[in-house]
């Protein structure tokens, strides 16, 4: 609540018996604060880059540009190797792009598999926990030996990392369907590929569009992972390429592209999970909801 | 009597020989579209009946016989609610009355090419229960009340033979439930399926079922049936005769007596 000189401190009866005024916004209201914040939020964080790599580490280190370059000093880095770095970029998400999308494929259907079994839920489970703890980064020199320096090792990286969120989301999803939803079907003589297909797998889409999210992000660091140890094209490749010739400002260009990248696919898949599953968010559309 | 549901001797243990026997030596009849109440104490097994009964479980000893069928596997003629309405939040009410259609034969391979005509039916259903323009809704964006009666045509859009409820109104208030209560009556009078419903509420048992089947304490059998003679339609004046009072009264000391025989 705003208080002014001239506002009673002690409430008045009036005030108690009428509905308070809706608070007064400072400078925005909530809405569209929340939409720029994100904005405010990144272009602090340049600022703040900025002013420690021109302020601070000069005291600390006799060569600042190695350490940390100044995102003034990046950005032109990137404006003369535009060509590089868009290249390489559409390189790496049409790789990771590949790896995601039999990610997809192969979550969806492990996770049916799994989730509509208990049996198989029970014994596939621990060896999909040891593929998944295995650090690809131990994986890509293997993938190089079976198909060598290249695109497949990327995308299967980007596939193998991506993968098991989706899987373990969408087996939830529908080794989680209700017991009396299961008996009313098959009280009704379903089939289990009924209950699978009309109750566990859209009930599992939240589930399945939550992992999405997740999945994306980790899909980059696989593909940029297996372009930075064996590959000859890609944001990774270009990174270490970089680093190689002390190129620091493009190996920060690269970084900075990579992030972009993920934040936008980040918000497809989000788009897409509003858009198909809005029964699951019921509610969160609510203006109260935000508070 | 020529029996549509009859249990002989039924025995139910869960989880192998040390686990705990559900069901002993449970038997009953029920008639072709009858209306028939199973009360009993808390935990004495009456969910467990209605698996058995569905064959959704299998019996550990004796047999189940639905339909003349000694039953193996689920019957998958039956109709079935539980207190938990359990709709599917990303399908509308009109949608969610129709899954039944979707699984059951012969309505599944017919329903693609009739649907106007089953939609027809499933608005009709929804209308006789008080849910008309209710239809596009989802179930979310109705009340508790309105879910349940939703469910209950979910129950009967295939024409079940037989109808299972579980404690169906169990979750809902005094008022809703006895409006329900009417609604449940007036749908057995028009279509006369075979209703088994289980319920701790003696009231219900009283003013819905033709007879009404007290199971003992854990493990559960039947031990008493009590006939329920009034008139149908039956209306909320019905709870206020005296008869009425008399006989939940003598179900609730039959209660009292099966629990006390549990602790003892």
């Amino acid at each position: 609540m705003t208080t002014s000189d001239d506002t009673p401190v002690i409430a008045t009866e009036e005030e108690i018996t009428s509905p308070a005024p809706p608070p007064r916004p400072l400078f925005l209201d909530r809405a569209r604060l929340e939409k720029v914040l994100p904005w405010i939020i990144i272009l602090a964080f340049f600022l703040l880059w900025e002013f420690g790599s021109r302020v601070v580490l000069p005291l600390f280190t006799p060569r600042p540009e190695i350490v940390l370059p100044a995102p003034s000093a990046i950005l032109p880095a990137m404006i003369e190797d535009w060509r590089a770095i868009v290249q390489n970029s559409l390189y790496t998400l049409e790789t990771t792009l590949i790896g995601f999308a039999i990610a997809i494929v192969v979550g969806v259907a492990g996770g049916v598999a799994i989730g509509s079994s208990r049996l198989a839920y029970a014994g596939f489970y621990p060896i999909l926990i040891g593929f998944n703890a295995v650090p690809k980064i131990a994986v890509v020199p293997v993938l190089v030996l079976w198909f060598g320096i290249g695109t497949i090792p990327a995308i299967l990286t980007a596939f193998l990392i991506s993968f098991f969120p989706i899987l373990v989301n969408v087996a939830t999803g529908i080794a989680t369907v209700e017991p009396e939803l299961k008996d009313v079907c098959r009280a009704l003589g379903a089939r289990n590929s009924d209950i699978v297909w009309k109750i566990g797998l859209p009930r599992s889409m939240p589930y399945f569009f939550a992992s999405l999210k997740v999945a994306i992000t980790v899909a980059f660091v696989g593909s940029i992972l297996a372009e930075a140890t064996a590959g000859n094209h890609g944001i990774g490749h270009l990174t270490s390429y970089a680093a190689a010739q002390f190129r620091v400002p493009l190996v920060f260009g690269g970084l900075i592209v990579t992030a972009a990248m993920g934040i936008l696919l980040y918000y497809i898949a989000a788009w897409f999970e509003t858009r198909m599953t809005g029964w699951a968010t019921r509610g969160m559309d609510n203006p109260v909801a935000g508070y | 009597m020529s029996a549509f549901v009859e249990m002989n001797g039924v025995h139910l243990r869960y989880g192998g020989t040390g686990g705990t026997l559900a069901l002993a030596d449970c038997s009953l009849k029920v008639a072709d579209g009858e209306f028939v109440a199973v009360v009993g104490p808390s935990g004495c097994g009456k969910s467990t009946l209605m698996k058995v009964c569905t064959g959704l479980w299998p019996a550990s000893r004796g047999n189940v016989i639905v339909g003349g069928h000694e039953v193996s596997g689920p019957v998958g003629i039956v109709g079935m609610a539980f207190q938990n309405s359990v709709q599917l939040p990303w399908r509308t009410v009109l949608d969610n009355v129709m899954l039944p259609l979707e699984i059951v034969e012969p309505h599944r391979s017919r329903l693609k090419a009739n649907r106007a005509e089953y939609e027809a039916r499933a608005i009709e259903l929804l209308t006789l229960v008080g849910l008309k323009g209710f239809e596009k809704k989802f179930p979310w964006q109705l009340s508790g009340g309105m879910q349940q009666r939703a469910s209950l045509c979910r129950a009967l859009i295939h024409d079940p033979k037989l109808l299972m409820l579980d404690e169906p109104f169990g979750a809902l208030d005094m008022f809703t439930r006895e409006e329900l209560w009417a609604v449940l009556q007036d749908l057995w009078m028009a279509r006369k399926p075979t209703i088994i419903l289980v319920t701790h509420d003696l009231r219900e048992a009283v003013f819905l079922a033709d007879r009404i089947l007290m199971m003992s304490a854990r493990p559960g059998r039947i031990i008493s049936e009590h006939k329920v003679d009034f008139p149908r339609p039956r209306t909320l004046e019905t709870t206020y005769l005296p008869e009425f009072t008399e006989i939940t009264h003598a179900l609730r000391s039959q209660i009292q007596q099966a629990r006390a025989a549990q602790a003892a």
